[in-house]
Order: structure tokens, then sequence, then C-alpha cells
């Protein structure tokens, strides 16, 4: 059986459903920032594979460059935010960094 | 003298009197001698009454000269004011203002040194006035304004020495006495308005002739008649009303000369004597009965009265029962005609009483008097002369009028087969003739039997005895008809006084007051408009006649009987009345408690009005004052219950609501948490929704 689209889709697929998971079920505000990194690699193999198989030629690779280049960029200012909420509270577990009253 | 200028005197007389009322009231109090104006302005009424009297009668004798303003005028309704100056107006006119101004000297002497000396004469103009004005109306509104005021008048001059309990009482007892009839009167104003619209006499008299009747019946307008003269019967003391009058005895004599005898109880009279033309056949019958009831009591009760006023009030209800039943028996002239004669010697008699007791120092119990006529013989001779006249003995006024009375009961009788107003008149005569006779006896003749008061007796002063003598002359013969057996050949009868036209509708008259149109009617009709008579009917006429000279000497007879029975009771003392008192006791009884008429009324109408009174004290305190105090507790309940829904219900609502709002969002709340992750999920979870909403693309 050949690799085709469907297969680089199911992959991506995998990897935004686990990057979900990880937003929503880490505690640790790091590890949410890794869950989003997720998120965006797997957008990034969508570009790429639509690229290859699905008609979009050197649109998909150029979408694919600016998605890297943008996600280093917001994960050091989503790192500096994590430093100011650290600074702020003293923790960074997302769980407890609401002021929100119960 | 034109008719304006009758008018302009009219007035004049009218409001002399209340000026000198005025005058005493504003400034009795600093200028002692205010009486001496309103005497004056007295005398000047009496001057100008008589040239008044004297013009119309000689100048004017057929006319009837009339003044009117409109006082309301509302859209159908025209009330109008106004004098009506006729031969009977003036000709009352004279005989109130003589005795008037015969009263104001005689209360020179009378009322002297008395406290309220200035008042006295005050309310003596005020009455003055009062009576001016029922003499000269011309509508029933202006005739009942001055009857109320008139009953004012007596009420504040019986109760003149209103320190006496007794004299209140009387006063207070006269007034509410007459208000009783003057209710019914009232009532009759009413509908006699209700049915023509109109206060004035004339104007009522040509709707009747023209066939109006109040309801359309003329059971309604006997009626009418009868209320109306409930007034009379009221103020003119008849029968059941007449109680009043005995008791009026306590106020001062020359009140009781000028109101209740000559002039006040007169007002009735005269009232019906205007009022004759619209009184059918039914109510005249009625009438007459009252009267013919009132003429005999009160001479029952005078036989056996020992105060000298109280046997002449007595008197005087009986002489005006005589009036008021030849107005019923249709002896309209007769009966004015005994009116002014019956005014002149009645003032005579109750003045020369005045006199009596002040020479007897306020001693009126005929008991204790006696052989005053050596005394005081000015007041014995007019005394005399004025009984004469009242017991009817030839060559008086008195006997006229009275005889004329009779002759018309007679013709009545004989024409109707009501004999027994005849019977009546004619025993009432000889009563009459008795207990006068009786009362002069006692008073006059005989041993003095205080001895010390007879002592001191002396004849009263000029102010006093002048009106005596004045009064008295007039009740003489010559002044009335030259023929002293013969009232209508005389001035008085023929041209001053005249039958007045009947216009009540053919067949509610009497048979012999309907004229008949088939038999004489030209005759009749240029006769009557001449002389402004009404022909009643040939065989009226003809009755009279035949009935003139049988009555004449019927009542002559039964003067004499009467007058001889006096002397022979209390003269010769050839029998003796205490005897005949014992022997007929319930009867002597009967007479000298005056038919316990005050205490049948005092038992029955006041003790039932209180017991009224008291039954309508409890309604009011228990059932009216319940049901507010009911009312007041069930708002206290409802407002309670109300309170209670308020506060549970209403409050319960609000409550709900709020906790409604707090339970959504607590709900609700959880959505925010602060939590970025919760917010992803969230994302997360409605793409997913929206992506298999839309799988369609």
């Amino acid at each position: 059986m050949s690799i085709g689209l469907n297969h680089f889709l199911v992959i991506s697929t995998v990897l935004f459903s686990l990057g979900i998971f990880g937003i929503v079920t880490r505690k640790n505000a790091v590890m949410v920032l890794m869950g989003i990194e997720l998120i965006l690699n797997a957008a990034n193999i969508n570009f790429v594979a639509f690229a290859r198989f699905g008609g979009f030629g050197l649109k998909g690779q150029l979408m694919a460059l600016f998605v890297i280049i943008l996600a280093a960029a917001e994960a050091a200012i989503a790192l500096a935010i994590v430093l100011n909420i650290y600074k702020t509270f003293n923790n960074v577990n997302v769980d407890e960094i609401d002021t929100l009253k119960d | 003298m034109s008719e304006s200028l009758l008018i302009k005197i009219a007035i004049t007389i009218l409001f002399l009197p209340l000026t000198g009322f005025a005058v005493s009231i504003f400034f009795g109090k600093k200028f002692k001698y205010t009486y001496v104006i309103e005497t004056l302005f007295i005398s000047v009424v009496f001057i100008l009454a008589s040239v008044l009297a004297f013009v119309k009668l000689s100048y004017y004798v057929n006319a009837n000269i009339v003044s009117e303003i409109q006082w309301i005028n509302l859209g159908k309704v025209h009330v109008e004011l106004g004098i009506m100056i006729d031969n009977l107006a003036v000709i009352m006119m004279w005989v109130v203002a003589l005795i008037s101004t015969l009263v104001h000297f005689f209360s020179l002497g009378y009322m002297k040194g008395d406290i309220r000396f200035t008042r006295y004469y005050a309310y003596l103009g005020l009455f003055t006035f009062s009576m001016t004005g029922i003499v000269f109306t011309h509508n029933l509104l202006m005739m009942y304004m001055f009857w109320e005021l008139v009953g004012i008048s007596s009420y504040l001059l019986i109760g003149f020495w209103f320190e006496k309990k007794s004299a209140s009482d009387a006063s207070k007892k006269a007034f509410l006495v007459n208000r009783v009839g003057d209710t019914g009167m009232f009532l009759g104003i009413l509908m006699t308005f209700l049915t023509y619209n109109t206060f004035t006499f004339q104007s009522i008299f040509n709707q009747l002739s023209a066939g109006v009747l109040p309801f359309h019946s003329g059971f309604w307008l006997t009626v009418t008649g009868v209320l109306l003269f409930m007034g009379a019967v009221g103020k003119s003391a008849q029968f059941p009303l007449h109680v009043w009058l005995p008791d009026a005895m306590e106020g001062p004599t020359p009140v009781s000369a000028l109101i209740h005898a000559a002039t006040m109880v007169a007002a009735g009279v005269y009232f019906v004597t205007r009022m004759f033309p619209m009184l059918t056949g039914n109510t005249l019958l009625i009438i007459a009965s009252i009267g013919a009831i009132s003429a005999f009591i009160p001479a029952t009760i005078a036989l056996t009265q020992n105060d000298i006023k109280k046997v002449l009030a007595y008197s005087t209800v009986s002489q005006l029962g005589y009036m008021i039943m030849a107005l019923g028996i249709g002896a309209y002239k007769f009966a004015f005609f005994h009116l002014i004669t019956h005014a002149f010697f009645k003032a005579c008699l109750f003045l020369g009483s005045g006199s009596v007791i002040m020479a007897m120092h306020h001693e009126q119990d005929i008991r204790k008097m006696g052989g005053l006529r050596k005394k005081m013989p000015v007041t014995y001779a007019t005394f005399l002369l004025a009984t004469l006249a009242l017991s009817g003995v030839p060559l008086t006024s008195g006997f006229l009028s009275k005889d004329g009375i009779l002759a018309g009961s007679y013709a009545f009788g004989s024409l109707t087969g009501y004999w027994i107003f005849a019977i009546v008149g004619f025993l009432v005569a000889a009563l009459t003739a008795f207990y006068m006779f009786r009362l002069v006896i006692l008073t006059f003749h005989g041993e003095p039997r205080d001895q010390h008061k007879y002592e001191h007796a002396k004849e009263s002063p000029f102010v006093m005895a002048m009106p005596l003598v004045v009064l008295s002359a007039l009740s003489v013969f010559f002044w009335y008809t030259p023929n002293p057996a013969n009232p209508d050949a005389g001035w008085f009868l023929s041209s001053w006084v005249k039958n007045p036209v009947t216009v009540v509708p053919q067949e509610y008259r009497y048979n012999f007051m309907k004229t008949d149109e088939a038999a004489a009617p030209a005759a009749a009709e240029s006769h009557s408009a001449e002389h402004h008579e009404v022909i009643f009917s040939e065989s009226y006429t003809e009755a009279m006649h035949a009935a003139h000279y049988p009555a004449m000497g019927i009542s002559i007879v039964l003067a004499a009987l009467g007058i001889l029975l006096a002397f022979a009771f209390y003269y010769w003392k050839k029998l003796d009345p205490d005897k005949l008192a014992e022997s007929i006791k319930p009867l002597y009884n009967l007479s000298y408690n005056k038919w316990y008429f005050d205490e049948f009324y005092n038992g029955v109408i006041v003790a039932g009005t209180l017991a009224f009174s008291r039954f309508l004290a409890w309604f009011d305190s228990t059932i009216v004052d319940g049901l507010v105090n009911l009312s007041a507790t069930v708002t206290r309940a409802l407002s309670r219950f109300v309170g209670k829904f308020d506060s549970v219900v209403v409050d319960g609502l609000v409550n709900f609501m709020a906790y409604l709002s707090g339970f959504i969002g607590l709900i609700f709340r959880r959505f925010q948490t602060g939590k970025v992750q919760t917010y992803v999920v969230l994302a997360v979870f409605s793409l997913v929704i929206l992506l298999f909403l839309f799988k369609s693309f």
C-alpha cells in the first residue's frame, strides 16, 4: 500500500489530539506550552502533506516555514508571560492562577 | 290720591313698625326712651291706615289695587312678591292699627316699671309689622313668611316674663302647636304651587276657574283646601290645636288683648277668607265642623274657669269657632263682620281685665274679686258694654254679627239638612251669655271677697282707661249700619264687604253655591258684575231672608236666658252653683279640667314622641354605631389579611425571583473558572459540534 494523503492527515490529527490533551490535562504551564507546540506542528504536517499530495505546491512549504517561525516567536512570548505569572503567583500551576472568586 | 300713592302708603304702614322694632332693639339699651319712638310710629301707622281706609272705601270701593315685584325667576318658575289692597285688607288693617295703637298706650300704664320695658315695645313693633304683612300680602309665600313671623312675635311676647317657668313653657307650647298647623299649611302651599306654578292668589283663582285642578281631581282640591286650613286651625286655636291659647295667657294682658284676641288669632280666619274662592263644598263642610266643635268645647270649659283671663281666652276660641263655622257654611260676609266686631269688644274685655288685674295687684282669680263696680266705674261700664256685645244683646255690634252667623246657620240647615251647626250655634250663644255674665257679676258685683286687695283698688289712669272707652264705643251698632236690626242694610256689608266669586268647579260646590246657568244667567251675570258679588243661587238668598227673623228671635231669647241664669246663680243667689257642680261632678270635672286635652296630648303625643326618640337613640347608638364599628373591624381584618398576603406571597415571589437568579447564576458561574484549560476545552468542544453540524461542507 502506498502512502497517501490520508496517512499524513491521520498522523496530524493524532498529534493535534495529543496536543489538545496536553493543553487540557497538564498542570504545569510549560507543559501547556508544549501542547501548543504539538498543535502547531500538527498543523505544519497538514500543510506539508497538502503541499505534496493535495495540489498546494510550494505554497504549503512556505506556509510551514511561516508557522515554524511564528511558533518560535510565540513560544518566546509565552514563556515570558509564564515568567511573569511566576513572578506574580509564585506558582505555574494553571489550576491555581485564577483570581476569580469561587 | 292715586293708586300708586295708596301702594306707597301701604308699604310705609308695613315697614314703620319694623323700623320701630329695629330702633328699639339696637338703641334700646343706651337710649331708654325708644318706646316713645315706637309708640309715635304706631300712631302714625294708625293715621295712615285711617287715611288709606277712607280713600279706598270712598273712592276706590270696587277696585283691587295690586302691586308686585319679581323675586325669583328661574325659567318656568316665577315667584312674585306683592301687596294687594282691597276692602278686606284696608278694614282689617284699620282694626289692627287701631288695636295696636291702643295697646301701645295701654302698656304705658300696665307695663310701667318692667325691667325690659323697651324690649316689650320692640316686640310689639315686630308683631305689628308681621300682622300688617299678613293683611296686605297678595300671595301664599309672603303669607307664609309673615305667618311664621307672627308666630315668633307671639312666642317672644308670651314668654316675655321668661323667668317664670310657666311662661316660657307656654310660649314654647304656643310655637310648637302653631308649627303643627303650619306644617299642614306648608303642604297645602306646596300642592298649590305644584299644580298652579304660582303663589299669587289671583293667578291661582284664574287658573282654577279655567279648570286646572290638583292632580286633575276634585278630591285633591278638597285635600289642598283642608291642608291650607290646617294653618288657620293652628293660628286661630281651633280644635284640636286650641290648647296653646289658654296657656298663652301667661303673657302680659295687653299682649293677650292684641295678639290672642283681636289680631293674630284672627289671621287664621282672614286667611280662610282669602282662600275662600278655592274651597270646595267638602272642604267647607270640614271647616264648618271644626269651627262648630271649637265653638262648643271651650264654651263649656269657660263655664267653670276661675281665672279672669282664662275665661276670656276660652271665649276667644269659642268665638273664633263661630267665625270659622260661618265661613264653612258660606256666611262669608258675617264671618268677616264678626271678626271685626269681635276684635273690638274682645280687646276691650282683655284690656278691661288688665285694668282689673292691675288694680287688684296682679290678682287674676275671680273668686277673690267682687264689688269692683264702685271702685272702677269706667272699667266696669266699658267691660259691661263689651260683654253685652259678646253676648249678642240687641243694639250692639256683636248682636248684628252673631245674629248674622246664626241666621246663616239656620239657612244652611234648611238648605242642606245639616241642622247641627244651627243647634251648636244657638247653644253656644246661650252658654256665652251665661259665662260672660257670670264673670261680670263675680268680678264687679256683690261683696268683695278679698277685703285687703279691694281697699287698694282704684280706677286705672287715663292711658289705660282711654283705650277701654274707645273700644267699647266701637261695640255699638251704628258704626256698621243705621238699622240695628238689619246688618245688610248698612254700608259695611253691602258696599264694603262682598261675597267673593268662588272659582271651584260646579260639581264640587255646595248645592246652594252652584250658579244655575240655565235659569237666570243674564240677570245673575249683570247683577254680580255690577256688585262683584256672587249670587249663590236664588234658593240661598231666599233661605237667608226666611231665616233672618226666626234666628234673631231665637238668639235674643237664648241670650236673655243665659243672662237670667247667670243672674240667678250668682247675683240673686237663687240657685247654688256649687251644689249644681257637685251633682254633675263628672261633667264639672270634664269642664274644669279643660276636657283633659293637655293630659291626653301629653300622654299620647308627647310621651309617644319621647318614646320614639328613645327608640331612635337606641337605634342610633346600637345599630348605626354598630354598623360603623363593624365596618371598621372588617377593614382592619381586611388590612391584616392584605398585609400578610403582601409579606408572604408578594415578598415570597420577589425572594423567589432573587433565589432563581442566584441559582441560575450559580450554575452558569461554573463556566467562568478562570482556567485557560477549561476555555480551551470549551472551544474545542464547540468546534467539534460545529463540524458535525456543518458536515455538509
